[in-house]
């Protein structure tokens, strides 16, 4: 039986939500603002958005937040699932303890403490800041957080369907390619966006890291942020928000689809 | 010991001194940590054998089944197909196929790609494959499935399909782990005739997982009943029913009552066995179960008579109470307790709409059987 | 118990030559080389550094320390420079009341926050919990979605809704709730709200998802046996959501304490937090030694709760089984 959804229970999924989703709602209509003041509203315009793409520094941090992004998440999701398979297939190796230790803790460790320990590395081994010190930290980062996207979707895997691809002559790597690769293929695409996510959103790490010529996109609007609100920041924040809300949206359109298809395919199965 | 039907009395190879095993398990020894899964196991496998594994969990015979695929190694021993050592050879170069408990379909390609996998891997040229896909598909029905995906059948389907995989290859074995497992009860008689048809029509070896004992009495030329890793008892399945080799086996395989003793006098085949309550009974073919010996003598519910008097000339009767009794439509279960406490249960055939001699509860009852209608166990 | 896909390639082959099975083993073992070596020495080697550079002295170069405990000099060296080695900045720390008041204000501006946090969070995992069936995945889809965007923007977006001419306090000065703007920004209730706001993702998901799996009908036994509604709640279902409850109260609790955007731009130059004086230390006061020694001491603090919240995880993994 199921439980039943109570008034008290509804009020406070509604306050709950909006809760999560006023003041990002707030930070989209006053980027359509036409006075310059970001609290009173003066008329719809779009002019911000227009200075916005005029905005060089912005533009340029845009860019190279976007190039970090796209190359720290694919690195990271190679390493990622690499060290997901060491983790959920070698069940003893030596240092084991640590390697797991050294997956997981980036996940709760404070950012302050991950840049800091990161940029005297780097000041150590005489690299200087900048785009590679940055891609270099996204990497380390946010590889942790696709290994826990992987490694929770191979510890579900069926191990039976690798053995069939043997027993049916594949040889191990044939087998990971041909078998294991594509089941698990979901999960790594969810990490590789996460891993992007994460490293489009970094500013304490990329402080630390990052060098002259390096500004991320949250740098600068961090540093602007600080000088004050402006209908400007709330255009490109909005930007941003639009670009990740339709990322997700439509990926969660395109499985919500594919499952209501699989449900009726299999229901259609039953039948017949 | 009298010969037992079976349903190919023709096929026995293993009556056969002359004959090869195809398939033997030599000494074999599994263990896992400190968990000894298979113990020092011997078993012959004929040509063109329908081999059942019988057994509860626990009892080794999935490990004996994976050894043999070769995703588990022996720790010692070692296992021969056709002449020839398995050891060190990795799964994907034996010449045996596996039917996974779980099918293990490949969710991410259709139904032909699975059954022509195997054969992509062999290199085999893809006009040859199609049409062998199509011969499999054929064979199990699915021709109009070729381009959906696993999640698009029913479990009867996807069954169909494992199954279609791994014979594709022609191997010379087939290992089918729990293959009707999955199965609602009626698919699986069907499903058991349809796989009984094709072990014949391929000539394959059928080596089968299972712990449904019904269904490793249909479908097996011979059983092996497995227990914590070691062999009970390797035999036709009339011959486990009728003749088991042990109590375990006698109880593991359908009802039986025991009647425990000791053997007071023997006298050529016939021996007078005194129970612990001091009553006594005549059972024949005693074997080599000496004066003296403890026993048990099993007999099969359906070997006993119930009726309200004593029957006449009866050897072996005993009086008890009608404790419980079950009307099946087809048979009844009486179960009788006898003055010693034991409860013995009888089932009567009712090949007549009513009987002249009914029976309820609480009522007295005399139980009797032949002293052939059982046997003498030992172990 | 089975050796599978990549660990196969390890064992015998009776047909592979010695050299191409020991290639093969290599290539295996690449698994766990590649991503072992790279978070050695990008995790683990980096926290020596830390550790080594706060036991260094500052100095006016760069970079801004003297370096110690070097090999150049052979093993000899070595020891000598052991003896040369500072705690200077750790007594610098314990010297100075700032640094011990600004991890006190950390761990107690995260507690509050955590305890805010689980009082917001609770209510509305349960009311998702209780949510019919269809509707819950939706309702989780539009938990995940704020963590998504932006946390920087998120917290930015509260500064024109929380300062004095700002929308809260137009809203209830039109309103007529109050006659003088409420001085929120640049206090420690604007911290309180940014960081409930920031992680309330990380403490609704441990929650819903221990609230969700519980069988109600445990609800209905519970009643069945004479327990009202409120009491049932608990003496049942908070019982069970513990698990829930820790680790939330953890993901909360930990990025917290070490937080530095949202004291910068909600709590005002008042606020001590310890990530904020560690990040004014390396960046303003270019001191790098005392910077090292503070992140060091940070990451000891939160130890213990790191560990409460693995151990938390862990039996929360060995339930699900």
């Amino acid at each position: 039986m199921n439980p039943t959804w109570s008034r008290f229970n509804i009020t406070s999924v509604v306050l709950g939500f909006a809760f999560l989703y006023l003041p990002i709602v707030l930070l989209i209509i006053f980027s359509f603002n036409e006075s310059k003041l970001v609290t009173v509203w003066g008329g719809f315009s779009t002019k911000w958005y227009g200075s916005l793409f005029r905005n060089q520094g912005l533009m340029d941090a845009a860019w190279v937040t976007l190039r970090v992004g796209v190359i720290s998440a694919s690195v990271a999701t190679v390493f990622g699932t690499l060290a997901a398979l060491a983790l959920t297939r070698y069940t003893r190796f030596r240092g084991r303890v640590l390697f797991s230790g050294m997956v997981f803790a980036p996940l709760v460790m404070p950012e302050v403490i991950t840049g800091l320990s990161l940029l005297l590395l780097f000041v150590a081994v005489g690299l200087d800041r900048g785009f590679l010190t940055v891609t270099l930290a996204h990497i380390t980062f946010t590889m942790c957080f696709v290994a826990v996207v992987v490694q929770a979707r191979l510890m579900s895997f069926d191990r039976s369907l690798e053995e069939a691809a043997m027993d049916l002559g594949a040889p191990p790597v044939k087998t990971f390619f041909q078998v294991t690769l594509p089941v698990i293929a979901p999960a790594i695409v969810s990490g590789w966006m996460l891993a992007f996510t994460l490293s489009l959103d970094d500013l304490v790490i990329a402080s630390f890291a990052s060098g002259p010529g390096a500004t991320t996109l949250p740098m600068k609007i961090y540093s602007q942020v600080r000088l004050g609100v402006t209908p400007e920041i709330n255009a490109a924040c909005t930007l941003m928000i639009a670009v990740v809300a339709v990322g997700v949206i439509a990926a969660s359109i395109v499985n919500k689809r594919r499952e209501f298809q699989r449900q009726r395919d299999e229901q259609a199965a039953q039948r017949g | 010991m009298k010969s037992l039907g079976s349903i190919r009395r023709s096929f026995a190879p293993w009556n056969d001194p002359s004959a090869k095993p195809y398939i033997s398990f030599e000494n074999v020894t599994k263990v896992f940590g400190d968990f000894t899964a298979v113990d020092n196991l011997s078993l012959a496998i004929y040509e063109k054998e329908f081999f059942a594994l019988l057994g509860g969990s626990g009892s080794g015979k999935s490990t004996l089944l994976r050894m043999l695929a070769g995703f588990d190694n022996p720790t010692s021993g070692r296992i021969m197909l056709d002449g020839q050592d398995l050891r060190g050879i990795p799964p994907y170069r034996r010449p045996l196929n596996m039917m996974f408990q779980s099918y293990a379909l490949f969710p991410h390609m259709t139904v032909e790609a699975n059954v022509g996998f195997g054969l992509k891997q062999e290199g085999m040229p893809k006009a040859d494959i199609d049409a062998r896909v199509a011969e499999m598909l054929k064979l199990v029905k699915l021709e109009q499935f070729a381009k959906r995906k696993p999640h698009q059948l029913s479990g009867g389907q996807r069954q169909r399909v494992a199954l279609a995989r791994s014979v594709a290859k022609r191997p010379k074995v087939l290992l089918l782990d729990e293959p009707l497992g999955a199965l609602d009860k009626k698919l699986r008689e069907e499903t058991q005739f349809e796989l009984m048809d094709l072990q014949q029509s391929l000539g394959l070896t059928f080596v089968v997982v299972t712990h449904d004992q019904e269904e490793a009495m249909t479908m097996a030329d011979r059983i092996a009943i497995l227990d914590k890793g070691q062999l009970m008892q390797v035999a036709t399945p009339a011959e486990i029913y009728e003749a088991p080799a042990s109590r375990f086996v006698a109880n593991f395989v359908g009802n039986v009552n025991m009647f425990e003793g000791t053997v007071a006098s023997r006298d050529a085949g016939i021996a007078r066995v005194t129970g612990a309550s001091g009553a006594e009974i005549v059972v024949d073919n005693a074997g080599d179960a000496a004066a003296g010996n403890a026993i048990a003598f099993a007999v099969r519910p359906e070997k006993i008579k119930v009726s309200s008097k004593r029957p006449e000339g009866a050897v072996n009767a005993m009086e008890g109470e009608v404790y419980d009794l079950a009307y099946l439509g087809d048979m009844t279960v009486y179960r009788v307790r006898l003055a010693d406490g034991q409860v013995i249960q009888a089932s009567a055939l009712n090949s007549s709409r009513a009987s002249d001699d009914p029976l309820t509860w609480h009522d007295r009852a005399w139980i009797s059987f032949q002293p052939d209608a059982g046997i003498v166990l030992t172990r | 118990m089975t050796d599978a896909a990549l660990s196969v390639s390890a064992a015998p082959d009776a047909r592979s030559s010695l050299p191409v099975r020991a290639l093969r083993a290599v290539a295996s073992r690449l698994v766990i080389i590649v991503p072992y070596a790279w978070l050695l020495v990008f995790f683990l080697i980096p926290f020596v550094i830390v550790f080594k550079i706060s036991l260094s002295q500052t100095a006016i170069a760069m970079p801004p320390y003297t370096p110690v405990l070097g090999f150049g000099e052979g093993i000899g060296g070595f020891w000598s420079q052991l003896k040369e080695l500072s705690f200077e900045n750790y007594l610098w720390l314990t010297d100075d009341p700032l640094y011990f008041n600004a991890y006190l204000s950390s761990v107690w501006i995260a507690g509050i926050s955590t305890i805010l946090a689980l009082a917001v969070g609770y209510p509305i995992a349960y009311g998702m919990a209780r949510a019919p069936t269809a509707l819950r995945p939706t309702l989780l889809m539009l938990v995940i979605l704020p963590f998504w965007t932006s946390f920087l923007i998120r917290v930015y977006a509260w500064i024109g809704i929380l300062k004095p001419e700002g929308l809260l306090n137009q809203l209830l000065l039109s309103t007529g709730i109050i006659h003088q703007p409420l001085v929120i920004l640049n206090t420690h209730t604007a911290i309180f709200i940014g960081i409930v706001y920031s992680y309330l993702p990380f403490m609704i998901l441990p929650l819903y998802s221990s609230l969700e799996k519980m069988d109600y009908s445990l609800i209905e036994a519970a009643q069945d046996l004479g327990c009202p509604p409120t009491s049932a709640f608990w003496k049942i279902t908070f019982p069970l959501s513990l698990p829930g409850v820790i680790a939330g109260c953890m993901l909360v609790f930990i990025p917290a304490v070490g937080e530095f955007v949202i004291p910068d731009l909600l709590g005002g130059s008042q606020t001590l937090m310890i990530g904020r004086t560690l990040w004014n230390e390396f960046f303003a006061n270019r001191d790098w030694p005392v910077s090292s020694a503070v992140a060091v001491i940070l990451l000891l603090l939160l130890i213990v709760p790191i560990m409460i919240f693995q151990s938390a995880q862990a039996r929360a993994q060995e339930q699900s089984k």
